[in-house]
């Protein structure tokens, strides 16, 4: 086992090298200049942004500018935002307590629904609620984000008046009271997350658990006399879940990396959103910064779900 | 209008026979900006108006929280590094000017204790100096003494170009000293007719002396203040998350009585216009959203509410067309558009006439923009009064005809029109944006029935607006015909605006097209009329060469305006907020109350 786990870990470096030097080739190849709001502006002399580009060394050959940011990455500096002048680290640990909240709400909660769902539907399958639960989830998972979060605040903001559609990460109230606010404005943007998610995997646990239901050794295990519930649960989802395990853990990463779409629509200030207004003002070092830990953790990601493979089957390691 | 004409209205002002507002309005119908008419006037001895506020409320707070809505949220809180209006107006909430400019021009005191005038002897016949007299009693939110020493600070801060401001420009060309502990004199290299740039408006908050002074020059980035201010303003600084969140609460020891009225102030950042108007006039979650780009229909659906209301204030800006003086399809020494060509068919001024004629901009104000873009035929808003004096706008497919007919451009068996073997057939370029491809459409369609054939093109307005020397469809670089687009005017005084038609600003390969002039439209009389103006000591003289200028490129039908596009904000309906388009939206945030 221990084997296997140094092999994965080798393989990690050289991947993390190169998906930082192709991002910052694609960055620094991409048209864009953070100080082109300056070279609009008849006010602002062009010397100014001249000044400015020297000065935070945007004149350098790519290879240069990249070697300085990788070893000062190494030293744990990840350089300061163009935009706001602040520190990259400072900007994203501004952002992920909102982030983790909400998004990680939303998994949560899309897991449980996932499981429970899937789970009922598929020892019941064909039932009247295997055909609604498959319904709904189609239904779902079809619609995207952007389009239930419109919908939802059409009817829950405008029409109804009941929830707030801009999310305020800080609120000046205090006690119970501040607890309830945080609660109303986070219904909507973790529902849509939530129920997005959960349709998908609904599907995935259901044809999951039906591909190891009809398995002999669950046959021996019921004659054997064991009770329904421990047979689903010991030996058949067990089983089950290492599909289940792969898809998950691959999209853990957008925890960190916030849904940008549903961050925009309802104003969550959560690092998609701090990534999407990098983009936009052209600001390298954040979109550097956000999509490396992005990359990292899809590699961190995947490592996590090797070992979970290996608890769930021992028998993976050896092969 | 030329110089005498402007002579006698001032001195009609002078006498009180002609209101100063009408005169504001009518310089402003020859494309003078409102301060710029306002300083005009105080040249000439005419006395500041005394600016009325409207405040009501008694006392200092009790007015619960602010709730403003920018839909790009502030990234920086230094005004001397605001790169865009967001960051100006963020650090408005905390700094303030000497003066700031009301809706009308008017300049309003806010830091100075009173305006330099003739009078007074703050401002001298030879335009080379002004003196400012501080409000006396001031305090910075740590408790320190505002004093001349901040203006002066803040000029050395500003023109050291180690410190890479962003507010360069307004300061490095002139000198400030101190004159006393609550005076200083502004001095002018050359005579300087319009005076009040630095230290007002949006380019001249002030930043403590104190905080910034071992920050100036190259280590200016690693200012704590830059991210924590300490201002003079109505709210003290609680907390910011840069593209977030701006937080402050009210001063309770600010320097003007009964003011603030609001116990906190909250500027949220991030989203889209459409949903923050939302926000304001429908759900009334938020008091106040700024910058409105959103079509009017749409703002009309939602005031149906009565929740809030959309506030229209005049500004500078133009959207306007501009037809390509030189040939955008031949390239010359690497470049096309170059200066070296000239344009096949825009040289024949009946097809520039014809085109100014098929423009329909009541139709485009009507049916597209309605009272967010208002019908111009000029650089400025054009009052209605006074249309006639002003250059005139129409629109009149017989008569772009018959103009074409007399030139000789005959229609073909496809109907259009050509001669000596050149098709009336143009590429017609703008950003991606709902309200432009629609006016594409308008005029597409009447200069089919004039025999032009015209193409449409719509670039992304990332690429269209980006200054990257690589692509071709920029704006800047105008590889195509016709373009349209809206032009801003960011300071009253026009002399930076209207470089953008002089003949050494052309953007060209050399310049990596970065100057100004991008119609490449040139003429001498242009040139020599910007250059008098430029070092023009007489300050009615030199206004009625801007008219003059103002006149020439519109007249050439090179540079055709279509709308003029007013500032719109979205406002819940009990706020009072005081608006200004000469300044930012917050110039004046001490001001704003809620209606009980």
């Amino acid at each position: 086992v221990g084997q296997y786990l140094l092999r994965q870990l080798l393989i990690v470096i050289p991947k993390v090298i190169g998906i930082s030097i192709v991002l910052f080739t694609i960055l620094a190849l991409a048209p864009g200049d953070p100080f082109e709001e300056l070279a609009t502006n008849p006010a602002v002399p062009p010397e100014v942004r001249a000044n400015l580009r020297a000065q935070f060394g945007l004149d350098d050959p790519v290879a240069v500018r990249y070697v300085r940011w990788s070893t000062a990455m190494v030293k744990g500096d990840w350089g300061f935002s163009f935009a706001s002048r602040v520190n990259v680290d400072d900007l994203i640990l501004q952002r992920l307590p909102t982030t983790l909240l909400v998004i990680g709400s939303s998994i949560v909660i899309a897991l449980v629904i996932a499981l429970v769902v899937g789970i009922y539907a598929a020892t019941r399958p064909y039932s009247l609620f295997d055909q609604i639960a498959g319904t709904l989830a189609l239904i779902g998972f079809s619609l995207p984000t952007f389009f239930t979060g419109i919908l939802f605040i059409l009817l829950f903001s405008i029409t109804l008046d009941w929830l707030p559609f801009v999310y305020r990460a800080d609120i000046s109230t205090t006690g119970w009271r501040w607890f309830w606010e945080h609660f109303k404005q986070m219904i909507m943007p973790v529902s849509v997350l939530a129920l997005f998610q959960a349709a998908q995997w609904t599907r995935y646990v259901r044809s999951a658990m039906l591909d190891v239901i009809r398995l002999d050794y669950v046959t021996t295990a019921r004659s054997k006399g064991l009770a329904e519930r421990i047979v689903i649960m010991k030996h058949v989802v067990r089983n089950a879940l290492i599909p289940v395990v792969t898809i998950v853990a691959l999209q853990m990463p957008t925890i960190f990396g916030g849904a940008i779409v549903t961050e925009q629509i309802f104003r969550v200030p959560g690092i998609g959103s701090l990534l999407i207004a990098a983009i936009l003002a052209n600001d390298t070092p954040v979109i550097m910064a956000v999509t490396f830990v992005l990359s990292c953790l899809v590699i961190l990601f995947n490592l996590l779900a090797d070992i979970a493979y290996v608890w769930l089957d021992p028998r993976i390691a050896y092969r | 209008m030329d110089e005498l004409e402007l002579k006698k209205l001032i001195a009609a002002v002078k006498h009180g026979t002609l209101p100063r507002r009408r005169f504001v309005r009518m310089v402003a119908a020859f494309g003078l900006t409102a301060p710029m008419a306002t300083q005009l006037l105080t040249w000439s001895g005419v006395a500041h108006a005394q600016v009325k506020s409207a405040y009501k409320p008694t006392k200092r707070g009790g007015g619960g929280a602010l709730k403003l809505l920018w839909w790009q949220g502030a990234t920086l809180l230094n005004p001397h590094f605001a790169v865009g209006t967001k960051d100006q107006e963020g650090s408005r909430i905390f700094y303030e000017p000497l003066a700031g400019y009301d809706d009308d021009g008017n300049f309003v005191p806010i830091l100075a204790a009173e305006l330099p005038s003739v009078q007074n002897g703050g401002l001298t016949a030879d335009g080379k100096s002004v003196i400012w007299k501080l409000k006396k009693g001031v305090q910075w939110h740590d408790g320190k003494p505002f004093t001349a020493d901040d203006v002066v600070f803040n000029w050395e801060y500003s023109a050291d170009p180690a410190t890479a401001a962003v507010t360069i420009g307004t300061y490095k060309d002139l000198k400030v000293e101190k004159i006393d502990s609550h005076t200083v004199r502004v001095l002018f290299d050359k005579p300087t007719p319009f005076w009040a740039e630095a230290f007002c408006g949006t380019r001249g908050m002030i930043i403590p002396k104190h905080l910034f002074e071992p920050f100036k020059g190259a280590k200016s980035r690693d200012a704590p203040t830059n991210l924590k201010p300490v201002g003079t303003g109505a709210y003290r600084f609680a907390d910011f998350k840069p593209g977030d969140m701006v937080r402050g609460t009210a001063n309770m020891n600010y320097h003007e009585p009964n003011r603030p009225f609001f116990d906190s102030v909250e500027m949220k950042g991030g989203g889209d216009a459409v949903s923050a108007a939302r926000a304001v006039i429908q759900t009334a979650e938020f008091d106040y959203a700024w910058n409105m780009q959103v079509e009017d229909e749409i703002l009309l659906r939602l005031e149906q509410g009565g929740k809030g209301r959309a506030e229209i204030v005049a500004g500078g800006n133009i959207e306007h067309i501009q037809l390509n003086a030189t040939d955008p399809w031949t390239e010359v020494d690497g470049e096309r558009s170059s200066l070296k060509t000239k344009h096949a068919l825009f040289t024949d001024p009946a097809v520039r006439q014809a085109m100014s004629l098929l423009i329909d901009r009541k139709s485009v104000q009507d049916h597209i923009y309605g009272r967010t873009g208002v019908a111009t035929a000029n650089f400025l808003n054009n009052p209605e009064k006074f249309r006639s004096k002003a250059t005139k706008f129409e629109f009149n497919v017989e008569k772009a005809n018959a103009v074409l007919d007399a030139a000789g451009w005959k229609r073909g068996a496809d109907g259009i029109r050509a001669k000596d073997g050149k098709k009336l057939k143009v590429v017609f370029q703008t950003s991606i944006n709902a309200p432009r491809q629609k006016t594409q459409q308008i005029i597409k369609q009447a200069c089919q029935k004039a025999g032009i054939d015209m193409e449409l093109k719509a670039v992304v307005a990332s690429v269209f607006f980006s200054s990257d020397v690589a692509n071709p469809d920029t704006y800047t670089k105008f590889y195509c015909d016709m373009q349209m687009y809206t032009t801003t005017m960011t300071q009253p005084d026009p002399q930076v605006f209207m470089n953008q038609f002089t003949s050494d600003e052309v953007a060209t390969k050399a310049n990596k097209w970065q100057g100004r002039n991008i119609s490449r439209w040139r003429s001498d009389e242009y040139d020599k009329a910007f250059q008098a103006a430029h070092s023009d000591l007489d300050p009615v003289r030199r206004a009625a060469l801007f008219i003059r200028m103002n006149e020439l490129a519109v007249g050439s039908n090179h540079i055709i305006p279509v709308v003029f596009r007013p500032r719109v904000s979205a406002q819940a309906k009990q706020l009072r907020a005081v608006l200004s388009g000469w300044d930012n939206d917050l110039w004046l945030l001490r001001d704003w109350y809620k209606e009980v």
